[in-house]
């Protein structure tokens, strides 16, 4: 295999929404992450899979500087959202967080209505002008995360009143609002139910191309299904990443396929 | 293709085991049958040949439990990668290794047929191009179960002596004809039951390719790929025609 293959940087033309080089995470004197570059690209979905522990949730925190809010983590390296560095001390973190959203793996709803679910992020970003733009921003979102139909009449019941997949749906619709141009989900499906598990997928194919979308996902199937790029982590280290296609159905590293088909552990 | 490391879900295994146990049988069935087929035909052994066709239910049933056992496998446990590509190898081989068995099957419903064995010269080719094409059966499936993908290769080269044979027995037979032409029904025959070994060599090199792709993921190399079906001879008949 290519040694860009090997580090997850893209050789293809455009250029990478996101780019990581050389990353370490330590939490305390424990390494977590070693020595990790990828590309993120706009037109693909990409699955990071891997062993509990492998990294992945970890590595995916780093891309929006979650980890920031455990004080023994430590980030080296470099990571850049449309060439910026996200770990200058120029980034607004608040802003960072809203160009690069997070949808994680127990739905979250605030403790509030349907409507000021989604109305909170574009009212503290200052992004709409008044109520009429307002309620376009959040029937735009609930559109597009495919929960309109099912909640237009009850907007202003509770968001935690609504079902786990319609949560996590909502959830999405939330990080949407800010109108971000990464999506980042770790484990979205893993609390909820086959058909409420299809929405999202089914969702996660809708967005694509909107936004450049990075999905943590120990299933899998699922990440078979939802990404064109896959990522396979393996002790803190990327092992392989590319195409979902040849991932699966033909990996280069031995340590790829014993996971891949079943054999790992 | 897979290293032998164990599934951590061993019923995986034993499934593909099982699997891996049938191929092999139909695999033998198989060259058992052209070998019986070509032993009546020697011998004008009625009976063996009327054993030949009965048998062929067996590699029928076979394949049809080795697709439905595929089916079963490929639905319940979501093979990836190796696993995969083992799998759907399977499912087309146990097809193809069927096709084999029918040729054999074709060769002995025309023993009965060809009586005038002592007469028809040509008839003595077709032994030593029976051998080869029963090897390249046999030869694939062992590829099949070492996945050995060198082997597999080495296959479809040697097929082109399979293909060799035909056209000399082709141009034997039809010298015959000419000579002889009140032999012209059985002579037919014998034609007939040499382009069954020509396509038996090539649907070896059929479970050759799949055996390539199983253990390496990529299709095999267009230069070792088998000939087309049609050799040479009948591509210049074909040609003529039109």
């Amino acid at each position: 295999m290519t040694d860009s293959a090997k580090t997850g940087m893209t050789t293809e033309s455009g250029t990478p929404k996101m780019t990581a080089r050389n990353v370490d995470v330590f939490y305390g004197d424990k390494q977590a992450i070693n020595n990790v570059s990828i590309d993120v690209n706009m037109d693909s979905v990409t699955a990071f899979i891997g062993p509990s522990g492998c990294g992945k949730s970890t590595f995916l925190r780093c891309m929006n500087r979650m980890n920031d809010t455990i004080p023994i983590a430590r980030v080296t390296g470099e990571i850049k959202l449309e060439g910026e560095d996200i770990y200058s001390s120029k980034m607004d973190v608040v802003q960072l967080r809203a160009r690069v959203g997070m949808v994680f793996q127990k739905p979250n709803p605030f403790p509030k209505s349907i409507y000021d679910n989604i109305a909170y992020g574009p009212r503290i970003h200052g992004l709409a002008t008044g109520k009429e733009d307002l309620d376009e921003i959040v029937e735009s979102s609930l559109q597009r995360a495919g929960l309109w139909g099912e909640v237009k009449d009850r907007l202003q019941d509770s968001g935690t009143a609504l079902s786990g997949g319609q949560q996590q749906r909502l959830c999405i619709a939330r990080a949407i609002a800010v109108d971000p141009e990464v999506i980042l989900m770790d484990e979205p499906c893993s609390a909820l139910d086959p058909i409420a598990t299809a929405k999202i997928e089914e969702l996660i194919h809708e967005l694509r191309g909107k936004y450049a979308i990075v999905i943590v996902t120990h299933n899998m199937q699922q990440a078979a299904r939802v990404s064109q790029k896959t990522a396979f982590f393996h002790l803190g280290t990327l092992v392989e990443y590319g195409e979902t296609t040849d991932i699966f159905t033909n990996p280069r590293e031995e340590k790829t396929r014993d996971y891949i088909t079943g054999r790992y552990g | 293709m897979n290293s032998g490391t164990e599934h951590t879900v061993k019923a995986f295994d034993s499934d593909i085991n099982e699997l891996r146990g049938m191929v092999a049988e139909i695999g033998g069935r198989s060259e058992q049958a052209i070998a019986k087929a070509m032993r009546a035909l020697e011998n004008s052994d009625l009976d063996l040949a009327a054993e030949v066709v009965r048998e062929d239910r067996l590699i029928d049933d076979l394949e049809k439990r080795i697709d439905e056992l595929t089916f079963q496998t490929i639905a319940l446990r979501a093979p990836m990668a190796d696993d995969l590509r083992e799998l759907i190898a399977t499912f087309k081989i146990s097809g193809v290794v069927e096709r084999i068995g029918d040729y054999a099957k074709n060769i002995a419903k025309r023993v009965p047929l060809v009586t005038q064995t002592h007469r028809l010269r040509p008839i003595s080719l077709l032994p030593s191009m029976s051998k080869i094409a029963s090897e390249l059966v046999r030869d694939s499936l062992d590829a099949f179960a070492r996945r050995d993908a060198e082997l597999a290769m080495e296959v479809n080269r040697r097929d082109q002596i399979v293909d060799d044979f035909y056209n000399s027995i082709f141009r034997a037979v039809i010298t015959h004809m000419i000579e002889n032409p009140k032999d012209i029904g059985e002579a037919a025959h014998l034609l007939f039951i040499a382009k069954n070994l020509e396509r038996i060599g090539d649907h070896a090199t059929n479970v050759a390719e799949m055996v390539y792709f199983a253990a390496t993921g990529e299709p095999m190399p267009e230069r070792t790929r088998g000939e087309n079906p049609t050799t040479q001879l009948d591509d210049a008949i074909n040609d003529e025609a039109d």
